[in-house]
């Protein structure tokens, strides 16, 4: 060997391959703002829409008039819903087995829903063509709370399906309701409940929020009548489900309907669901024959396209007097706004809420949700989150803390007391799942020695002493969250969308010299994507991740995936494309054993090629054996080199974390400091710390933001307050704390590469943990719960009225 | 409606137009001059994507019209670079750093960014925050943007990187 030759680590730095921080492959266009976002699409003759929208939350509309806006020069037509209606389009079914309004029909339910569509020559003549629609209304009462949605005199609101006594999960028990859905042993938690040495109940509102990327929805659909093809460029994070939803509603064969996902400007949950301005799009473009986009302002995307949480929870865990949780209750009053658009698996209509057990052993539980329409926006989307799972863990981690605070313990070590130990896994929840595996107690006690957790209350008690003789107005919050995920939805037995199981794919194609095209079902929008995939390819095929390019979002050449949403994309797709590698990687060990003109078994693979077994000089490098499958493969193998994987996992992943935040309020003003936040996540292996580092950053943010602030609120009229970013809170520099990240690595058993997925622990770890801090600061002064969004004004409210 | 004749220098370049006299400058640069890195987020001058530099300013460009800019010099992201294509500091920084995320805020924060380190060459920490206080990021929690434009700093400065105590 001469110094030349490199060594085995060096042939490893090469690859790039997984656990390395890679720089990211996306970043070299977008930072010359070279990115390819839906807007920048310019076609010829192309128009565009815009809406008229409902000005009132509830009522019903006795005339439209369009003529001063059609004799507006430029303006090309105004579609109204007595034009879907004849197409059948005046309705779209929604992802959670309802219909949705796509132009409002004779009835508006929600203030800001869809009445007209204008198309015209540019934006500005379709926003004044808008305006000079005259729609009449008669206003009807509204429904606005949740708790009022049942009662016997409430507002009818959905008359197109007052009769329908059955609902897509179940009866109906009112006019106003959705589903009841209830999960667990009810009569054994009734009767743990009723034996327990202490019980707390708390009722915890999850206030309405926004995902809020910072590109709104957009489309551009262009109808080629000659070729009978539509082509749906748009910001889709499941671009190849609403292939198939474009292709049903539109009557147009699936083949000849092209949805393309180009670069999106961040998705959060926002970007899944099929929303009324693709409908229009498509229609008008079908209509008019040219090519029509359509773009949302930031208050339609707040008001309109897909709140998130609106859950309302009723709490109660039950326990031994020395803190041995006995069993947990939950109900639900879950606030669907005026269609139920919630964007779940299918079977799911309160998503995988039944998590809400958290990560403790709790022998027996019941969880019961009931969903109600009222006259807000639609939706009910997975806000940084995997299917309400941010709320099930907000319920948990907020009731472990009423619980310490009952039972008079410290609530670190309640938990530790109460957590599923490692031993245990997998382990069967009280509410039906199966945890692949955690190590809780570790991660627990690293993030309490790494904080100086002891330390941090001694500190506290005697700053409560100072607050309480009156030396200091500032009080000490310590909050801490110890969270479970279940991500990577999701096994095809018990998941689908619309019918078609959320399983994802990966296509591997490697080209003679060496060059691979991968392409994915999932779509990123700033995950990275192009970036990480190509480190598993890497490092299973022994191939440097700068020769691999990764493709997404063009449903003609990508293969079928369901998207990218409920950290799905490393469990689901990041495990097809490890299956796909390694099918490509058993036929390059065939070739390279005929190359070497040895048996296949005499051979294995060596980082970047294969050798024979106990000659490590006789090998050949994937290079060599790359140009060799299409050269002169063995004989009676097909030549080439490439795989499709279509993955099914067999269960979930369970994702963990022990976050901790120390925050000081002053109960004068209701200003808080975030002193410190650390945050432990362990999401299996780890593909590029770079980019799990970054993943945590912004989730905790979109976390601190919705535990602070962010809140999409209705007065009683139903009117949306708030809806632009003069009022709906997004963090600048200057309030974001700074984060310190931790990580343990607990593999999934079940996963090709071992790999969960982190996209959304920090945002659904987070939100407890701001919160808990908050009420833990208030606690010993007797308070037990303040609802979120804890915003300055509402902690000086609350100190107020604690007499602080 | 009529229109109105403008002159203004983009990137180095000399331009002419007739525009309408409501036609935002962001409008104008993104589908007149094709410079389409300036992004629309709000409309309302809260979140900074569509961040320009106007005669040495840092400027939101949805808050003006074109014809305000009449004259102006006018450097987007797209004249970052040098005219080689050599990357800027900061746009190097910005993907060793792990600075952005979705992409849809990058433009203008780099934009930001540049006038940012021509005020004050050297921003601590906290300077940095408050100079990119009108720049919304919904992806990166702005931890890495802020090292990313430290490193930027200390690259032009030609002074070796040093992270900042947090």
């Amino acid at each position: 060997m001469n110094d030349m030759t490199p060594t085995r680590e060096e042939r490893e730095a090469k690859l790039q391959g997984m656990g390395c921080k890679r720089k990211r492959v996306e970043d070299v266009r977008f930072t010359q703002g070279r990115g390819q976002y839906v807007d920048d699409l310019k076609l010829p003759g192309m128009l565009f829409g815009d809406f008229v929208r409902s000005t009132y939350a509830h009522a019903r509309i006795k005339k439209i008039d369009a003529s001063a806006a059609l004799a507006l020069p430029g303006v090309k037509a105004v579609l109204t819903a007595a034009d879907l209606k004849p197409l059948n389009l005046h309705y779209m079914p929604t992802l959670a087995g309802d219909v949705q309004a796509v132009l409002a029909d004779e009835k508006v339910l929600f203030q800001g829903q869809e009445v007209a569509f204008v198309i015209a020559e540019d934006r500005y003549v379709a926003a004044d063509a808008a305006e000079l629609v005259e729609v009449e209304y008669e206003e009807l009462p509204p429904l606005v709370d949740p708790f009022q949605a049942m009662a016997e005199d409430a507002p009818l609101l959905r008359e197109d399906i007052k009769d329908k006594t059955e609902g897509a999960h179940g009866p109906r028990k009112h006019y106003n309701h959705i589903f009841d859905w209830q999960i667990g042993d009810k009569t054994g938690t009734d009767a743990a409940f009723q034996g327990a040495d202490v019980t707390i109940k708390e009722m915890l509102s999850y206030h309405r929020t926004h995902p809020s990327p910072l590109e709104t929805c957009q489309c551009v659909a262009s109808m080629d009548k000659i070729r009978g093809e539509l082509t749906l460029w748009g910001t889709f994070q499941a671009p190849h489900v609403i292939r198939t939803v474009a292709s049903m509603l539109a009557g147009i064969p699936e083949h000849k309907v092209h949805v393309i996902a180009p670069d999106i400007g961040g998705g959060f949950g926002n970007k899944v669901g099929a929303y009324p301005g693709y409908i229009c799009s498509v229609v008008a473009s079908i209509v008019l024959g040219v090519p029509v986009k359509w773009v949302e302002d930031r208050m339609e995307n707040l008001s309109t396209t897909s709140f998130a949480r609106d859950y309302h929870m009723t709490t109660e865990l039950a326990a031994t007097k020395d803190g041995k949780i006995t069993a947990m209750r939950v109900h639900v009053l879950a606030d669907h706004g005026a269609f139920d658009a919630c964007a779940d698996p299918s079977k799911w209509p309160a998503g995988f809420m039944n998590i809400c057990t958290g990560s403790y052993d709790i022998p027996v539980a019941h969880l019961a949700v009931d969903g109600v329409y009222t006259n807000k926006a639609p939706g009910g989307v997975a806000y940084r989150c995997s299917f309400r799972v941010t709320e099930a863990v907000y319920a948990i981690e907020r009731a472990i803390e009423i619980l310490a605070q009952k039972l008079g313990m410290d609530s670190a070590e309640l938990r530790m007391k109460n957590f599923i130990k490692a031993e245990q896994f997998p382990y069967q929840s009280a509410l039906g799942w199966e945890y692949d595996s955690g190590d809780y107690h570790t991660a627990m006690r690293k993030a309490l020695d790494t904080v100086g957790y002891d330390a941090l209350r001694a500190e506290q008690t005697a700053k409560r002493d100072a607050f309480r003789r009156g030396e200091t107005r500032e009080i000490m919050g310590i909050g801490i969250s110890f969270f479970t995920e279940i991500v990577g939805a999701g096994p095809t037995r018990n998941c689908d969308i619309l019918g078609i199981g959320m399983f994802d794919s990966a296509e591997i194609r490697i080209h003679p010299t060496g060059g691979v095209i991968a392409r994915m079902g999932t779509k990123s929008q700033g995950q990275g994507h192009e970036t990480t995939y190509a480190q598993i390819i890497a490092t299973e095929l022994g191939i440097p991740a700068d020769d691999i390019m990764i493709e997404e979002g063009n449903t003609d050449t990508a293969p079928y995936g369901l998207g990218t949403y409920g950290s799905r994309s490393t469990p689901v797709a990041g495990a097809a494309t490890a299956v796909a590698a390694r099918k490509i990687k058993a036929k390059a060990q065939m070739i390279a054993a005929h190359m070497l003109e040895v048996h296949h078994d005499d051979v294995e693979f060596d980082i970047d090629g294969f050798r024979v077994k106990g000659l490590p000089e006789k090998r050949k490098s994937m290079k060599e054996i790359v140009w060799a499958a299409y050269n002169q493969p063995p004989p009676n193998m097909e030549p080439g080199l490439e795989a499709v994987s279509y993955y099914d996992p067999p269960n979930m992943t369970y994702p963990f974390g022990a976050y901790l935040c120390v925050m000081d309020i002053d109960v004068d003003t209701g200003v808080y400091k975030v002193r410190r936040f650390y945050a432990l996540d362990d999401c299996g292996t780890r593909i590029n710390p770079m980019i799990i580092e970054g993943q945590v950053h912004g989730g905790l943010t979109e976390a601190f933001a919705v535990a602070m602030g962010q809140e999409i609120r209705y007065d009683e009229q139903g009117n949306v307050m708030g809806a632009s970013f003069m009022d709906f809170f997004l963090p600048t520099a200057v309030e974001t704390p700074v984060w310190e990240t931790d990580h343990t690595v607990t593999p999934s058993p079940h996963h090709p590469i071992g790999a969960k997925g982190v996209g959304e622990s920090p945002h659904v770890g987070g939100v407890p943990c701001f919160s808990n801090a908050v009420n833990d600061a208030f606690a010993f002064l007797g308070s037990t719960h303040i609802q979120m969004p804890h915003d300055h004004w509402r902690i000086w409210k609350a100190a107020r009225a604690l007499g602080a | 409606m009529s229109k109105v004749h403008v002159k203004l220098t983009v990137n180095g370049k000399a331009h002419e137009a007739l525009v309408e006299p409501r036609t935002l400058l962001v409008h104008f640069l993104r589908e007149d001059l094709n410079l389409t890195g300036a992004h629309v987020g709000c409309e309302t001058g809260h979140c900074g994507a569509c961040t320009v530099d106007i005669d040495g300013m840092s400027v939101k460009s949805c808050t003006m019209f074109a014809v305000q800019a009449d004259g102006a010099d006018i450097l987007t992201i797209e004249g970052v670079a040098a005219p080689d294509g050599t990357l800027h500091a900061l746009q190097e920084s910005f993907r060793e750093m792990h600075g952005l995320q979705c992409g849809y805020c990058t433009p203008g924060m780099i934009v930001r960014a540049h006038r940012l380190l021509q005020e004050n060459p050297r921003p601590t920490e906290a300077e940095i925050r408050a100079g990119i206080a009108g720049n919304l990021c919904r992806c990166t929690g702005y931890q890495n943007i802020v090292k990313a434009i430290q490193h930027a700093a200390a690259t032009l400065a030609g002074e070796p990187f040093q992270e900042a105590a947090e």
